[in-house]
């Protein structure tokens, strides 16, 4: 079997298994459904995701530990999950390959020329991680403060060995090199001291707008997906709406299309992941290479090089994906798979110069603050930002969110949506709540979201931890927010309707909304004065009234001046008869002439906030379709104690 | 055949040093997997950070007593007030670093009594460091913007005039503080920064009309110590006043009631809420200070939830006159 084809069966199978994940990432006992299937292994398997949540949290959580293996695989074989592994990728490669069909072998050995700008991809890379480190970077320039006594004999004993080495001559370093150490070391001292941890200097985590793991995650599941379930084929019963769909759906697209213009565009041009397995393969054992200087220079080897890497001449190894086509088009066995460096020679590592490198990554550092200047985690939060249940605290959860979209897969309602800016920009494509998209709110009894998250920014939490039950039961349950009613909006309170559909639908027990029953004077054209009438039927001196409009058991028969309670509920009325309860006759009946009122019984809901759990189904299920008028707010929630409302009693 | 020899040893020699490279790399990213990994979600942080304990200001063996100084001079009223109970260097010892927790809640002139008078403050910070005191700090946590309040206010020139220096509230200052035996004070952040060294604490307070607790005096203003959503607590203000008076055992409190903000209340704002009352209150005994300037406000003690609550709780006692308060007139 040629190399390639051994490449072609890895890559389908990868891309199979991915498809097949994102199938099943739907609730259900089907076996085409969650049933324990890994589904968040290519995430795991993608080192990125596992680095920038390690550098942001200091730990390495469950699953990620996956990413290992492929960075050890990585150090030893080089790019091969660009080539072999990376769905993303194949798909690249696919288009890639649809779109070179015609064309001549000079116009693709044109194609895949080397281009200077591939360094772009480590320019991303740097930009995009250097957020991730805000809090080791802001732990390490303290060092001078925390632990002086570490410190300070340190760089001394450093400095002076430098001097000494330099004066010996031992090292060629200038000693201007020296000079430049004990600049250093000033600058991070009064960095320490001037740069105050406080909330505007934490990690955050943004890899996942760019790493292709999360972002075909991200795409498949909220764009691919949700098409699909609108054919026949339908993976979920109802079909599936994400707000902001068209960001997500344009790069997805653009990435794809761009392999018309050159193969794998993206992995060369824009991938943080290939640019980190380009510096992680820096060192790898094997390696794409000539085995003679001397060749006929067909430039064959060239003609379908996925990574722009040169084989034909000096080999970028970082460049390389592995996809082992120059191996198979050469004809006359130059090129292999080897542990000897290419005779035509080689460069392994990407040209960026040490002033890019800092530049951007103070660049990136910088951005978060520069962003959380806007308050959005201190005073200036977000009202609508309705987290998950069991979501972290924002910040905690800004150091571990990849935006994979897997959260917003698996919910049964189709309540989580990937977020606009409600987050601020650093919260891109995270999960918010949205009450009118969906089934119905955010179910009591799921916990579905927390257990797909690859990260844990939101926990995967048990039922009794939901419910506030059992071990939890001084907890009590989690609340993502809190509902407030619009009474501006509300039918009952605006509009003399009876409705309460919020208050019936509220899942909690005893229910968080309550209602007060009022009689409210219902507006008649005319007065209604009665003519002759016995204890249960009046009739009117003239017809006023719309038949059979005050028979529906709201409304209720009242002479002008009695109290409410004398009010008898209408069972029945046509043009110029009012027929009242049979079991409250009137002992009485209103004497001729006298003046008739109608009255509607109404129930008002109020939410009584110490129960309001936040679930956002009263929301879902107002009539007032627009603008609902009983509405969530993240007011309350139990992931911040600034948000909240009541005083603990 | 020389040359292909030296080519292998050369590609060899590359080869070792590479594959020393790689296995380096694979180990050290083998042992920080090892190192960092986490089986387990993370707890959620509650923000709360590490608990500090507030010390007990009191001075030892005196026993509860007060003064009350009939006049209209702030600065005379209270240093015959202290004379009364002994002077201030029964209360104040040299080398003692004192705080002072004045009511500097609102950008207001003093004029308008919504905040601790500056004269009150520099004449207090004086018989302090006169009394032998290393160091005066006078702090709140106020409501309207802190620089604003206590430029306004007169109390930031009055103190630093006097030598004092002001400590204005920043989120590193506040500490999680809970309250032994309280049911609201729980994880709850208070401004520690200026008990850090501190082994004295004198509260200055005014006497106004509140209306949500009925008056705001020596107790009430410990309310500037709590940071955080702290306005939750208006939902239960009575037992918040009263856990205050459990958390704050003050050296001494100042109850100026030269003049008394009688309506509008806590902030006034207009010169007719406030009603010349000359009446100066110096006591340990927080609670029967506050019971005593009840009056002042037209109240009595039982009008005033807190003050039976606290009482209650052991803060002190509403029976003001059980101190046999020593009564001097200007």
């Amino acid at each position: 079997m040629r190399i390639v084809t051994a490449r072609r069966i890895s890559q389908v199978f990868f891309t199979v298994v991915f498809l097949w994940f994102c199938v099943v990432t739907s609730l259900g006992d089907a076996w085409w459904q969650l049933r324990g299937w890994p589904v968040n292994w290519l995430i795991e398997l993608d080192p990125l995701v596992g680095l920038a949540t390690l550098l942001a949290t200091g730990s390495l959580y469950a699953g990620l530990l996956w990413g290992l293996v492929t960075v050890v695989l990585t150090v030893v074989l080089g790019r091969f999950f660009c080539g072999w592994v990376c769905p993303f990728g194949a798909m690249h490669q696919f288009l890639g390959y649809l779109g070179k069909k015609g064309k001549t072998p000079g116009e693709r050995i044109e194609r895949n020329r080397f281009n200077r700008w591939q360094r772009l991809k480590y320019w991303i890379l740097i930009f995009l991680l250097a957020p991730a480190v805000a809090d080791l970077l802001s732990f390490a320039l303290r060092i001078p403060l925390h632990s002086p006594r570490l410190f300070w004999p340190a760089i001394g004993i450093g400095l002076a060995a430098a001097a000494a080495l330099a004066a010996g001559k031992v090292i060629r370093r200038s000693p201007r090199w020296v000079l430049g150490l004990a600049a250093l070391t000033a600058v991070w001292t009064a960095a320490g001291y001037l740069i105050e941890t406080d909330r505007l200097f934490f990690a955050s985590v943004q890899v996942g707008l760019l790493d292709p793991m999360p972002l075909v995650y991200r795409s498949v599941n909220l764009i691919l997906m949700p098409l699909v379930d609108r054919t026949a084929i339908g993976l979920s019963v109802v079909p599936r709406l994400y707000s902001g769909s068209w960001l997500i759906a344009g790069i997805f697209f653009a990435a794809l299309l761009l392999n018309f213009r050159q193969p794998r565009f993206y992995c060369r041009y824009i991938c943080p992941l290939g640019a980190l397995f380009g510096v992680l393969g820096r060192y790898s054992l094997w390696r794409i290479g000539k085995q003679e200087t001397e060749c006929r220079d067909c430039l064959m080897c060239d003609r379908d090089c996925e990574g722009a890497c040169t084989p034909s001449g000096t080999i970028r190894t970082h460049e390389c994906v592995l996809c082992m086509n120059c191996m198979s088009d050469c004809r006359h066995n130059q090129i292999g798979y080897r542990t000897v460096p290419s005779a035509a020679g080689e460069m392994d590592t990407p040209d960026i110069t040490r002033r890019q490198l800092v530049l951007i990554t103070l660049t990136g550092v910088a951005g978060i603050p520069a962003l959380r200047l806007g308050g959005y985690l201190e005073g200036n939060w977000n009202p609508q930002l309705v987290r998950p249940p069991a979501a972290l605290p924002e910040r905690q959860f800004l150091e571990r969110c990849i935006k994979c979209g897997q959260c917003m897969r698996i919910c049964p309602t189709n309540v989580i949506q990937p977020a606009g800016l409600e987050a601020g920009l650093e919260g891109l494509w995270t999960p918010v709540l949205n009450f009118r998209i969906g089934t119905s709110g955010c179910q009591h009894k799921c916990i579905a979201c927390g257990h797909v998250c690859p990260t844990a920014a939101i926990r995967p939490i048990d039922l009794q931890e939901r419910t506030g039950q059992g071990r939890f039961a001084s907890a009590g349950p989690l609340r993502i927010g809190t509902a407030f009613i619009d009474r501006g909006r509300c039918l009952p309170w605006a509009m003399t309707t009876p409705c309460i559909v919020c208050q019936e639908n509220c899942p909690v027990s005893p229910k968080a909304i309550v209602t007060r029953q009022v009689f409210e004077r219902v507006q008649v054209p005319g007065s209604l004065i009665a003519g002759t009438a016995d204890p249960l039927r009046i009739e009117l001196d003239q017809p006023a009234l719309p038949a059979g409009r005050f028979g529906t058991g709201d409304f209720y028969c009242l002479i002008a001046g009695q109290n409410d309670a004398e009010a008898r509920q209408i069972v029945g009325n046509t043009a110029n008869e009012v027929t009242v309860q049979a079991d409250r006759p009137w002992q009485v009946p209103p004497p001729a002439g006298s003046r008739l009122e109608i009255l509607i019984r109404l129930q008002q809901p109020s939410v009584k906030p110490e129960l309001c759990i936040g679930c956002g189904v009263c929301e879902h299920e107002c009539p007032v379709r627009g603008k609902r008028a009983i509405r969530v707010t993240a007011e309350n929630e139990s992931r911040n104690r600034r948000h909240a409302l009541l005083l603990k009693t | 055949m020389q040359n292909k020899g030296n080519i292998d040893h050369t590609s060899r020699r590359q080869f070792m040093v590479r594959c020393a490279k790689a296995g380096f790399s694979v180990a050290a990213a083998g042992a920080a997997g090892y190192w960092f990994f986490d089986p387990h979600p993370p707890e959620p942080d509650s923000g709360a950070g590490s608990e500090v304990m507030l010390a007990n200001f009191s001075t030892a063996g005196v026993k509860p007593s007060m003064s009350i100084v009939y006049g209209d001079d702030r600065r005379r009223a209270v240093s015959r007030a202290l004379e009364a109970l002994g002077g201030i260097e029964k209360f104040i010892k040299s080398g003692d670093r004192v705080v002072l927790k004045v009511n500097a809640a609102f950008a207001s002139p003093p004029s308008l009594c919504a905040t601790t008078h500056p004269e009150l403050v520099s004449e207090v910070t004086r018989l302090c460091f006169k009394a032998g005191a290393a160091k005066v700090t006078v702090t709140d946590n106020p409501i309207n913007d802190p620089a604003s309040c206590f430029a306004l206010t007169g109390i930031d020139r009055a103190a630093r005039s006097a030598g004092g220096r002001i400590l204005l509230p920043q989120e590193s200052y506040f500490r999680s503080y809970s309250q032994p035996g309280g049911r609201l004070i729980r994880q709850w952040p208070v401004l520690f920064e200026p008990f850090r060294d501190a082994n004295r604490l004198i509260g200055l307070a005014p006497v106004k009309d509140h209306h949500r607790s009925g008056a705001s005096m020596t107790m009430k203003n410990w309310y500037g110590l709590l940071g955080g959503p702290r306005n939750l607590f208006h939902q239960d203000i009575h037992n918040i006043i009263k856990e205050l008076a459990l958390m704050v055992t003050p050296t001494l409190v100042i109850l100026d009631g030269i003049a008394t903000m009688v309506s509008n209340g806590p902030t006034g704002g207009s010169l007719s809420d406030v009603k010349p009352t000359g009446t100066m209150i110096v006591s340990t005994d927080q609670v029967a200070a506050d019971a005593r300037g009840a009056a002042l406000l037209g109240k009595k003690p039982h009008d005033l939830p807190h003050i039976i609550k606290a009482a209650g709780a052991g803060a002190g006692t509403a029976d003001y006159r059980s101190l046999n308060p020593i009564e001097v007139t200007l």
